[in-house]
C-alpha cells in the first residue's frame, strides 16, 4: 500500500511527459494563460522531443565517461601502488566541489570553443566528483573480516577487487552515479548559454522573448526527467542491495 | 642518506616540465581577436625567464624527491609566487609602447605551472594534517599574497586587470550584489529553515510533505526557476501596495533572491531535522530529569548538539549560492555572472575570467572557513558529550 501512491504518481508523471513531448499542443490550453495575446504558448523554434533526446544524450555521454574514469581513478588510488595519491585525491574532491558549475562551463569555453564540446567537458569534470568520492568511500570502508577471509582464501589482489571489493561497494557507487546524473541534468540546461543544444534553449528563448510559458515548459520537462531518473536509479540500487543481501543471507 | 622517489611528485614534476615547454603568454592586437602564443624565453626579460625556469626546476626536483611536507609546501609557495610574478612581467615586456589596444594574457604554460604547484601545495598541506586554525591561516596567507600582488600592480599590464580597470565601479557594484544575493538568501533561508526543521522534527506527519515539496523544487533547473519567478513577482509588484516601493520587480534582484532562497531551504531544514534526531535519547532523558522545560532543552541541549550538522548545511548552501548567484545575471539580477555572460557574448575570454575567478575564489574561501568552523564545533560538542 505504501508504494502504491508514489508509484502511481510517477507513472502519471511519465505519462504526462510522454504526451507532452509527442503531442505538445495538447497542453496548449494549460499554458495559454501564461502568455500575452498572440504569443505562442508551446515552444515553436524546434522540436521539444529532439531537444529532450539531445539533452539526455549529452547527460548520458558525460555521466558514462565520468563513471568509467572516476571508478578507474578510485581503484587506482586505493591500490598499494597508488597509496601516495590517496590523501591528495580526497582533498581534490572537496576543493573541486566548491567550483560552481557555471564557472567550470565558462572556463571551458575559452579552451574548447562554443557548442556541445565545452558542455560535455564541464559535465564530465563536474560529474567525476560525486562518483569518485562515493567509490572511494565504498572501497575504503569494506568490512575487515570479509577482506581477510578473501585474502585467506588465496585470492589475488585483482580477484579480490573484481569479486569482493567492487560488488560490495556497488550500492555506494550507484548512489554516486545517481547524484552525478541528476546534477548533470540540471547543469546541462546552462550549457545552452554557450550554444549547446539542450532543453536550456527553450528556457533561454523564454527569457529572451519574455515568454513565461517557454520558461515553465523547459523547466518542468527537466524537473520531470530529474525526478524520473532519480527514482529509476534509486529503484535499481534498492534491487541490487536486496539481491546482494539475499546472496549473503 | 638515500632519497626515495615520490610517485605523485613525479607526476607533478613531469607536468611542470610540460608547462615550461608550453606557451607562456598570448599577445593579441586587441581584446577579442585570436592571439599569438609566446614561449617563456620570448615573453620575459632574459633574467626573469631564467629565474622562472630555475625555480620551477628546483621546485619540481623537490616534488620528485621524497622530502618532508613542510619543505614541499615551502617549495610550492616559492614556485607559485615566482610563476605569478613572472606572468605579470610578461605584460610589461610584450606590450608595444603607445598601443592601448594590444593585450597580453597568461597562456597554457602559466596555467599548467599554476595547477602543478597548487597540487603540490595542496598535497603537502593534506599530508601535514593541519588543525583547522592552521588551515585558516594558510588560506589567509594565500589571500594576503594575492591582494599584495594586486596592490603592487604586479599584474596591472595583463588583460584581465585591464578589463577590470575600465569597469572598476561596475565590478565592485556587481561584487556587492553577488554577496548580497548569496549571503542574504542564506540568512533568510536560515531564519526560515531552522524553525521549519524544528517543527518537522516534532511533527512527523508534516515532515514528509515539507521535505518532498522542497525536494521537488530542487529538481527544477536554476535558470528555469529564476525565470518562473519573474511572472509572480511582477504580479506582486503591480498588485500589492508598497511592494514596488520595497524594490520588488518582475526582473532583477527579487526573483534571483527568491530562487536562491527556495534552493537554500531544503538542506537547512533536512539537516536541522537530522541534527536534532541525532541527539542521543539518554541525553534528552537526562535533560528531562534535570527538570528542564521543552524550550530549555531545545536551546541548551538539542541545538548545541545539532549545531555541527546544521553548520554543514550552511556550508553547502553558501558554496552553492555563490555559484548559483552567477545565473542571476541572465534575468537582470546582476552579480559576477554579468561579466561571465557579457564575456561569453563578446567572446572576450578575460572578461569571462573577471567574473569566474572571483566567484571560484569566494566559494573556495567560504568552504575553507566553514569547514574549519564545523570541525571546531564538532570537536567541542564531542568533547562535552564525552564528559
Amino acid at each position: 500500500m505504501r508504494r502504491w501512491l508514489p508509484l502511481s504518481f510517477r507513472l502519471l508523471l511519465l505519462g504526462a511527459l510522454v504526451v507532452f513531448l509527442f503531442w505538445p499542443y495538447s497542453f496548449e490550453p494549460l499554458l495559454k494563460p501564461l502568455v500575452q495575446q498572440n504569443a505562442p504558448a508551446v515552444y515553436n523554434q524546434g522540436s521539444l522531443l529532439a531537444l529532450t533526446v539531445q539533452h539526455l544524450v549529452t547527460v548520458l555521454a558525460a555521466t558514462a565517461a565520468a563513471t568509467v574514469v572516476a571508478i578507474a581513478l578510485a581503484v587506482l588510488v586505493t591500490r598499494p601502488f597508488g597509496a601516495e595519491f590517496l590523501p591528495l585525491s580526497r582533498s581534490l574532491v572537496n576543493i573541486g566541489q566548491t567550483f560552481p558549475p557555471v564557472a567550470v562551463l565558462a572556463l571551458a569555453v575559452p579552451v574548447f570553443g562554443f557548442g556541445e564540446k565545452p558542455t560535455l567537458i564541464a559535465l564530465f569534470l563536474y560529474g567525476l566528483l560525486p562518483i569518485f568520492e562515493n567509490t572511494l568511500t565504498g572501497l575504503t570502508n569494506l568490512p575487515r573480516p570479509v577482506m581477510e577471509a578473501a585474502r585467506g582464501m588465496g585470492m589475488t589482489g585483482f580477484q579480490r577487487l573484481l569479486r569482493i571489493e567492487l560488488p560490495l561497494a556497488l550500492p555506494v557507487i550507484l548512489a554516486g552515479i545517481r547524484l552525478s546524473a541528476v546534477i548533470s541534468l540540471a547543469t546541462a540546461t546552462i550549457g545552452s548559454t554557450v550554444a549547446a543544444k539542450t532543453l536550456g534553449e527553450v528556457i533561454i528563448a523564454g527569457l529572451q522573448s519574455n515568454n513565461l510559458a517557454f520558461v515553465v515548459q523547459g523547466g518542468l520537462i527537466v524537473g520531470a526527467l530529474a525526478v524520473l531518473i532519480y527514482d529509476m536509479l534509486s529503484a535499481l540500487e534498492a534491487r541490487i542491495s536486496a539481491t546482494m543481501q539475499a546472496a549473503h543471507g | 642518506m638515500t632519497f626515495r622517489i615520490d610517485k605523485l611528485g613525479l607526476g607533478i614534476g613531469l607536468l611542470a616540465a610540460y608547462g615550461l615547454g608550453s606557451p607562456w603568454a598570448t599577445l593579441r592586437a586587441n581584446r577579442i581577436v585570436q592571439g599569438e602564443a609566446v614561449g617563456l624565453f620570448a615573453a620575459l626579460p632574459l633574467w626573469a625567464a631564467w629565474l622562472v625556469f630555475c625555480v620551477t626546476l628546483a621546485a619540481g626536483a623537490i616534488a620528485i624527491l621524497s622530502v618532508r611536507p613542510s619543505t614541499r609546501l615551502a617549495a610550492a609557495s616559492v614556485a607559485l609566487a615566482t610563476v605569478c610574478a613572472g606572468v605579470g612581467s610578461a605584460g610589461g615586456f610584450l606590450l608595444p609602447p603607445d598601443n592601448s589596444y594590444a593585450r597580453v594574457s597568461p597562456a597554457s604554460g602559466f596555467w599548467i605551472l599554476l595547477f602543478a604547484f597548487a597540487l603540490l601545495a595542496a598535497d603537502a598541506i593534506t599530508r601535514m594534517k593541519p588543525r583547522p586554525i592552521t588551515r585558516l591561516s594558510y588560506t589567509a596567507l594565500a589571500v594576503a599574497a594575492i591582494l599584495t600582488f594586486l596592490f603592487l600592480g604586479v599584474w596591472s599590464e595583463l588583460s584581465i586587470i585591464k578589463e577590470y580597470s575600465v569597469r572598476a565601479d561596475a565590478f565592485w557594484a556587481e561584487a556587492m550584489r553577488h554577496m548580497t544575493l548569496a549571503l542574504g538568501s542564506l540568512l533568510a533561508a536560515t531564519i526560515a529553515g531552522i524553525p521549519l526543521g524544528v517543527f518537522c522534527e516534532r511533527k512527523v506527519g508534516a515532515r514528509a510533505i515539507v521535505l518532498n515539496t522542497l525536494n521537488l523544487i530542487q529538481t527544477i533547473p536554476s535558470i528555469a526557476l529564476f525565470g518562473m519567478l519573474i511572472g509572480p513577482l511582477a504580479w506582486i509588484a503591480v498588485n500589492v501596495p508598497g511592494a514596488a516601493a520595497a524594490g520588488i520587480r518582475g526582473i532583477g534582484v527579487a526573483p534571483a533572491f527568491v530562487a536562491l532562497l527556495l534552493y537554500s531551504i531544503l538542506p537547512i531544514v533536512a539537516n536541522t531535522v537530522a541534527g536534532l534526531e541525532g541527539v542521543p535519547g539518554a541525553t534528552r532523558d537526562a535533560a528531562k530529569g534535570l527538570g528542564m522545560t521543552s524550550t530549555q532543552r531545545l536551546w541548551r541541549v538539542e541545538f548545541p548538539l545539532a549545531l555541527p550538522v546544521i553548520l554543514t548545511a550552511i556550508r553547502i548552501v553558501l558554496v552553492q549560492n555563490i555559484g548559483l548567484a552567477t545565473i542571476a545575471a541572465l534575468i537582470g539580477g546582476g552579480g559576477f555572472g554579468t561579466f561571465v555572460f557579457q564575456g561569453l557574448g563578446q567572446m572576450a575570454t578575460d572578461l569571462v575570467l573577471l567574473g569566474a575567478l572571483p566567484t571560484v575564489a569566494l566559494a573556495f574561501v567560504s568552504a575553507v572557513v566553514l569547514d574549519a568552523l564545523i570541525e571546531t564545533t564538532a570537536a567541542e560538542t564531542g568533547g562535552k558529550g564525552a564528559t
